[in-house]
């Protein structure tokens, strides 16, 4: 049975090193994968959106709505966006960061309010305050670390697998906050 | 070892497992990183031409010189270097020759959606798709093959979902391809009427013997399961059926887009009840299909517009509906790509909109100038229009309007095609006034250098085109250099330019914030001296917003580059944390 993964954020918050880290486990384990991003126009403080399959052989790289079998979502209003890719029974981890989209910041739209309680009607979900877990281990940048920690849990792949493809993905003078951010992650839940 | 590969880098590691040893491209999303992968082998000479015209021709010499070559370029590329494809159809090739382009269904970072597929047809070329990065790799091994021995540049169509997604490719040694020899060939490389006449029987003989190539081809493949439903289908658009339908439907998967077998169709469709022809933008295939006397399936069911997706694909042949779906109760705003906190040209950009200019426009990180609150741009057309077409207005709208016109351009895409433009403006006797946003880098696509930064794609230090030398030496006497987060200074230098009767360069020099040189420190914040006047949130900054009751700044957002310290008129806001 196939896998997907879906990780959304704003652009410039690091999902693509997690959908990476995320494909190169799933290849450590045997599996075919698939890892698709979108760059260009996209990364400039858009949506961001990466999608991560794998399992005995997998066509395409891309997750319909209603597929997802785990979402994990970087900025709160990112996650709400992307509940529809959700699979029946799929789960979501939420980091609870919220960044203003420019028609919110111009006044032209309100950001949704109580995200959490939406969210948490309608499907299983984990709320996570990433930030404040990176800014422990460290470096306010590791907030996609802390929140790679925290999906690794929900995953079939060892503790030992991740901290390995970690250390080979990272560069090696960021790795320690990077492991002490994981493992802040992992042992969150 | 089998690793995880993007297309585009799959698509270097097959370039450079073939032999290739020149590169040269024009960046655009999404085909960038093929050349930024091919420049980190030290045995291809790679190179960033000014535009893909230029990176074609590099490529074309190489190929005469007996080398293999390949030029990649985005589809709107393909645009600017098909005067050279047409009629290097006609002389073929030497060492093999690869053009890669790739589409952008869904315009994730374009302007146009157009199908290259039209330009092998137009150009009597031949076109291979891959659907995976395995396929990239192998088919541009095979093209090198292929180009040499039907003598023709062979081109690979990609698209965003095949060059930006990761699949797995094993990796295999180089091959030691010596140069062919070069030999002076006046009838086959010099295309004038005498010669080209003769080339053109070649072509189309040339047409004939791959037509019955694709025939039997390695390349197109039929696959047999249900003999009620057939799917014609290529590139992404085959791994989307096979996600939706698996072995509900057989397949004819069609890696060689570019001349369309025949028998090979017609035999597949005589074996099903049912053919659609799935293929994202322009009905190529249908249409070829038909001509055949196929009765096919295709854009009345399946859209001419955007990507496509299995679920749509599972709706439309099996009339499955699609899996059940969580619908959120109201709307979400949309988060649409912005300027970066920090950027130069948000200061360009505010200006503008102060002074209430028309601003021809052009493509780059500067297009979302048009995006509220700086709404600032009133065109885009395509690399270069910013300056050609402004000259345009002004001539048909006279004077009084050119005085309240400017261009702007990024630096990149000045050397691109805004010099053109700018010569035009001073020949014939234009006054338009330019502003090249000269941020040190191409931006958009992701930081590469070019002709004005003064480094190669390997990074070695190279002579910088002078823009203001460059500007006067074509006869524009007014060239400025103005800081555009200097926001008085700089109004007074588009003001004065703008009012002056002839024509003008500003360049506006700040370099982008994203670059690792730039180091801005602190992060603003708001003191007590704010009267929630709102003016600094005109500048459309993602760090500044307005919480209903009081300015906030971001300060994971912010990175302290003190353009609202600019424009705030009252001293309310401030830098701290500053190193």
């Amino acid at each position: 049975m196939n896998k997907s993964i879906m990780i959304v954020g704003v652009g410039g918050q690091g999902t693509l090193l997690a959908s990476r880290i995320l494909g190169n486990v799933a290849i450590s384990e045997g599996y075919d994968v698939k890892v698709s991003e979108v760059h260009g126009m996209s990364q400039r403080g858009g949506s961001v959106v990466t999608y991560v399959k794998y399992g005995e052989k997998v066509f395409s790289p891309i997750i319909d709505e209603g597929e997802a079998d785990i979402i994990l979502a970087f900025e709160l209003l990112e996650a709400y966006r992307a509940l529809p890719y959700l699979k029946k029974g799929g789960k979501i981890i939420v980091n609870t960061q919220r960044i203003s989209p420019m028609p919110v910041i111009i006044g032209d739209k309100k950001y949704p309010e109580n995200i959490e309680e939406k969210i948490k009607e309608k499907v299983d979900a984990v709320f996570v305050d990433a930030l404040k877990a990176a800014e422990e281990a460290g470096n306010i940048k590791a907030v996609n670390v802390v929140l790679i920690g925290v999906m690794a849990k929900n995953t079939d792949a060892a503790y030992e697998k991740w901290i390995e493809v970690l250390k080979q993905t990272v560069p090696a003078k960021f790795l320690e906050v990077n492991l002490k951010a994981f493992d802040l992650g992992y042992n969150m839940f | 070892m089998k690793r995880l590969m993007l297309g585009n880098e799959a698509i270097a590691r097959g370039a450079y497992e073939a032999g290739v040893s020149v590169v040269s491209s024009y960046p655009g999303t999404p085909s960038t990183e093929i050349t930024e992968y091919a420049a980190k082998y030290n045995e291809i000479y790679t190179e960033w031409a000014p535009n893909e015209k230029v990176a074609a021709e590099v490529a074309i010499g190489a190929s005469i010189a007996g080398a293999r070559s390949m030029s990649c370029m985005k589809h709107v590329g393909m645009n600017v270097m098909a005067d050279p494809l047409f009629t290097v159809s006609y002389t073929g090739v030497n060492g093999g020759l690869v053009f890669c382009v790739a589409d952008d269904p869904g315009m994730h970072s374009s302007q146009n959606e157009q199908d290259s597929r039209h330009y092998a047809k137009a150009s009597k070329t031949m076109m291979l798709e891959p659907s995976d990065s395995a396929e990239c790799k192998y088919f541009v091994k095979k093209a090198y093959e292929l180009s040499e021995k039907f003598d023709t540049p062979v081109i690979i169509r990609l698209s965003t979902r095949v060059s930006h997604s990761q699949s797995l490719v094993e990796e295999e040694e180089r091959e030691n391809y010596l140069l062919k020899d070069y030999t002076k060939n006046i009838p086959k490389y010099v295309m004038m009427p005498g010669m080209a006449r003769k080339r053109h029987v070649v072509v189309e003989d040339r047409i004939r013997a791959l037509t019955a190539f694709a025939e039997d081809c390695e390349f197109n493949k039929i696959e047999m399961n249900s003999s009620k439903i057939g799917i014609i289908a290529s590139g992404i658009s085959y791994m989307y059926a096979k996600e939706a339908l698996g072995d509900k439907s057989s397949y004819l998967k069609l890696g060689m887009v570019y001349p369309l077998p025949e028998k090979l169709i017609l035999d597949f469709a005589s074996k099903v009840e049912k053919v659609y022809v799935i293929e994202e933008l322009d009905p190529i295939f249908e249409q070829h299909c038909r001509a055949l006397g196929i009765d096919v399936i295709g854009k009345e069911v399946f859209s001419l517009l955007g990507e496509y997706t299995s679920e749509m694909i599972k709706k439309s042949v099996l009339g499955e509906a699609a899996s059940q779906k969580i619908e959120l109760d109201e709307e979400i705003p949309v988060r649409p790509p912005v300027m970066c906190a920090g950027c130069p040209h948000r200061g360009t950009f505010y200006v503008l909109k102060k002074l209430n200019l028309t601003v021809s426009g052009d493509i780059g990180c500067y297009t979302l100038g048009a995006a509220a609150p700086l709404s600032s741009l009133d065109t885009t057309i395509c690399m270069g229009a910013s300056v050609s077409a402004a000259l345009g207005m002004a001539k048909a709208r006279g004077r009084d309007f050119n005085k309240k016109l400017v261009s702007v351009i990024g630096d990149s895409t000045f050397i691109h095609s805004g010099i053109t433009g700018l010569i035009d403006i001073v020949y014939n006797k234009g006054s338009n006034t330019v502003i090249i946003l000269d941020n040190s880098i191409t931006g958009m696509t992701g930081h590469q250098e070019n002709p004005t930064t003064g480094y190669t794609i390997k990074g070695e230090p190279t002579k910088q085109v002078n823009l203001i030398t460059l500007c006067k030496s074509i006869g524009v006497d007014r060239v400025v250099i103005a800081d555009p987060f200097n926001l008085k200074e700089f109004e007074r230098v588009v003001k004065e330019e703008t009012e002056a009767d002839e024509p003008s360069v500003i360049i506006a020099q700040r370099p982008c914030a994203l670059l690792k040189s730039v180091k801005y420190t602190g992060n603003c914040v708001i003191n007590d001296k704010c009267k929630k006047c709102k003016v600094c949130m005109k500048l459309g900054c993602p760090a500044i917003s307005w919480n209903g009751e009081n300015i906030k700044i971001d300060a994971t957002q912010c990175n302290g580059c003190g353009l609202c310290i600019n424009v705030c008129p009252f001293g309310a806001i401030e830098k701290v944390g500053e190193k």
